[in-house]
């Protein structure tokens, strides 16, 4: 849940998601939920060479277990921030399981 | 006894080396992960090995501010 609330954060800023069959897409991320599923608009495929059929497509909807990775603009992340609740999530954990 | 993903919460902050499938490799400073092993890094930088001419390994770099790793992709974590 902490990953899902941290993509939240990051809602219309610009992205690149990578997905597993190599397609590289830069866009506005529109919307995420608890699967990661992702709506992505104003897109761009950065490997057009390898996928030109998706040239005109201008929004899509990816589904969360077909992305490998997303970069993220390094100046929408509060680094400390995120540090701090990923080990509180870790020990609540922990709690939880004892 | 402690369960295995708490190792992993010591190295919050830390630079870390993740091994992914299809060849990749991701090192970089793990700022937040959760159960499914999906991880924030930060300065991240992913290798991608291939077996190229004469069966040579071909290596290609690829470098990020703050890159999120789907759990999935996951084979390992080293601690060293």
């Amino acid at each position: 849940m902490l990953l899902y609330s941290f993509l939240k954060t990051i809602t219309e800023k610009e992205i690149v998601i990578e997905l597993k069959n190599d397609l590289k897409i830069r866009g506005t991320l529109k919307s995420v939920d608890q699967f990661h599923n992702i709506r992505i608009d104003d897109i761009q495929i950065m490997n057009l060479d390898q996928y030109p059929h998706l040239a005109a497509v201008k929004s899509l909807f990816v589904r969360g277990p077909s992305i490998r990775y997303v970069y993220l603009p390094k100046e929408a992340v509060d680094v400390d921030l995120l540090q701090e609740a990923s080990r509180r999530e870790a020990l609540n954990a922990k709690i939880m399981a004892n | 006894m402690s369960a295995p993903l708490e190792i992993v919460r010591s190295r919050i902050d830390e630079k870390i080396v993740v091994k992914l499938r299809d060849n990749r490799e991701v090192t970089g400073t793990l700022h937040a992960y959760d159960e499914h092993c999906n991880l924030v890094l930060g300065d991240a930088e992913e290798t991608v090995y291939k077996v190229g001419s004469e069966h040579k390994i071909e290596t290609s770099k690829n470098t990020t501010e703050m890159l999120f790793v789907r759990g999935d992709q996951v084979i390992y974590i080293l601690l060293n």
